[in-house]
């Protein structure tokens, strides 16, 4: 794995909003395939870090190697209402079987008869597997989440992590979730990185983990919460 | 009303939870739809029978029946299908030069501040004129014909279709435009795609409003003088008290409103199909 340039390399990155330092010497790399969990409170810096990531963004300072054109699934699921399902999942798709491929995609997430449905028809979940397979359609090497199941309810949430799972096991794509989560960064990471003050604080293998509990305690630990376990 | 609601709902909910249940005597709509026509109509035969009867001098009121003759051998032999024809070329012609123009400068304002700074205050300033205070001037600049009586239709066009336009593209979700640019859109497709159709519900709105502007535009215009068109044939009626004909001539100009109206909100639903508050009931 190493042998290949990574899918993503950020070195020193700096970001300032008036006198505040949101990204504060930020350095992080993301091999191909790899999915790397972002955790942090609120403020820390984590969005703004996907936002440069995507190109949504401009930084004071720092340097960033990444996918010309990395694809984004939001909080929000952001679908056109206009536009019926294959067409939002089209968007941005310059083939000419665009139809065809956002076909395959949402039959991916399941939604495979609702081609020409509307996005008001969709429930939360629905509408956030739609916004996947935009993603996905596009082939990205790099897939950005930022919080993309924070909005469901909780059962709705394990379901879209199996789902997540699946996807991100056929395309293997690099993937960098943002996520207040704890349980969500280790049901799906393959390494959680914990960011504080616009760094990066501390990173894990989950693999590495032999007791998920232990791993669940220290995240914890670095977020500044304290169990009585 | 609303802190009204609140304030009373919570006790009367506790004393009496039946009061949810709508109340038993709601009528089954299609009779009151039936009988939302009942005054009119009452109204038409009353009117009918007081002028048969003698009641009421013809040359104010022309019986209801009298008008529907008048229509039909107008229709038959007379030039009223030709007039209906002239007035609503000219209402076309206007609207069609003044919705281009009102489109053109409204989407730019909407999109460039820099526009913006150099339209809005002009365009606001004129539009604070009642468009119709205009006529003289118009009739100075373009004589009495055509050109002035489109030139007025197309000027009340132009400002609800502006205002409208630069409305909906500003009001374009920001989040939906910043999707666009993670899916690589460029700006044409990111017009296309994103911004005409997020405007395009407030620019139907400003339609159907041009729409009923247009019309008043067209009645002034033609009233003041005119050799052709429905507001000619009102105005050479009255020169020999036809009342019948005066009549009929309101009454087209009022049903060419409604049918107006009418294709507006076919064209809404068909365009804003999936639009919530266009959606046709369980429709997709």
């Amino acid at each position: 794995m190493s042998a290949l340039p990574p899918a993503v390399r950020v070195v020193n990155l700096v970001r300032r909003y008036g006198g505040r330092t949101v990204l504060n010497d930020l350095n992080l790399r993301i091999e191909r395939g790899e999915f790397v969990v972002l955790l942090g409170e609120s403020g820390c810096g984590k969005t703004t870090l996907l936002r440069a990531l995507a190109g949504l963004d401009h930084v004071q300072g720092g340097r960033i190697e990444a996918p010309r054109r990395p694809a984004m699934v939001f909080q929000e699921h952001r679908l056109l209402p206009w536009d019926p399902l294959w067409r939002n999942v089209a968007l941005g798709l310059q083939a000419a079987d665009a139809r065809a491929r956002a076909e395959a995609a949402l039959a991916e997430v399941g939604l495979g008869g609702r081609l020409d449905d509307w996005p008001r028809n969709l429930s939360g979940g629905q509408a956030q597997r739609v916004a996947l397979a935009r993603a996905l359609v596009q082939k990205p090497e790099l897939l950005l989440l930022d919080e993309p199941f924070a909005a469901l309810d909780a059962l709705t949430r394990i379901r879209m992590h199996a789902l997540v799972k699946q996807l991100v096991a056929r395309h293997r794509p690099a993937v960098l979730l943002v996520t207040h989560d704890v349980d969500e960064a280790i049901a799906l990471a393959d390494r959680i990185l914990v960011m504080r003050e616009g760094a990066i604080a501390a990173g894990y293998f989950v693999s590495d983990a032999r007791d998920p509990l232990a791993l669940r305690q220290s995240l914890l630990a670095e977020l500044g919460v304290t169990t009585f376990a | 009303m609303g802190s009204a609601l609140t304030s009373t709902l919570p006790a009367s909910a506790a004393s009496e939870p039946e009061a949810v249940v709508p109340p038993q005597h709601a009528a089954n709509p299609r009779m009151v739809a039936l009988l939302s026509w009942l005054a009119p109509v009452l109204l038409l035969l009353v009117w009918e029978a007081a002028a048969q009867l003698g009641r009421i001098p013809p040359h104010l009121l022309p019986a209801p029946s009298k008008v529907a003759r008048t229509a039909f051998h107008l229709a038959v032999h007379g030039s009223l299908l030709h007039d209906l024809g002239i007035s609503l070329l000219r209402a076309a012609a206007g609207f069609a030069i003044g919705g281009s123009i009102g489109f053109a400068l409204g989407t730019a304002v909407g999109f460039s501040r820099i526009a913006e700074a150099l339209i809005d205050r002009s365009v606001q300033m004129i539009r604070a004129i009642p468009f119709l205070a205009l006529l003289p001037l118009v009739i100075v600049w373009l004589g009495v014909g055509e050109a002035e009586k489109i030139f007025l239709v197309a000027l009340g066009v132009t400002f609800p279709i502006y205002i409208n336009t630069t409305l909906g593209i500003r009001q374009v979700d920001p989040k939906l435009l910043e999707l666009g640019r993670v899916q690589g859109l460029g700006t044409a497709a990111m017009i296309r795609r994103i911004v005409l159709p997020g405007a395009l519900p407030s620019v139907l709105t400003g339609v159907r409003y041009a729409l009923a502007t247009a019309w008043l535009a067209l009645v002034v215009a033609e009233t003041i003088g005119a050799d052709a068109g429905i507001g000619f044939l009102a105005m050479d009626a009255r020169e020999f008290l036809r009342t019948d004909v005066i009549f009929l001539t309101i009454l087209i100009y009022a049903l060419i409103g409604v049918s107006a109206d009418w294709v507006a909100r076919r064209l809404e639903r068909r365009l804003l199909a999936w639009h919530p508050n266009f959606a046709s009931p369980g429709g997709r």
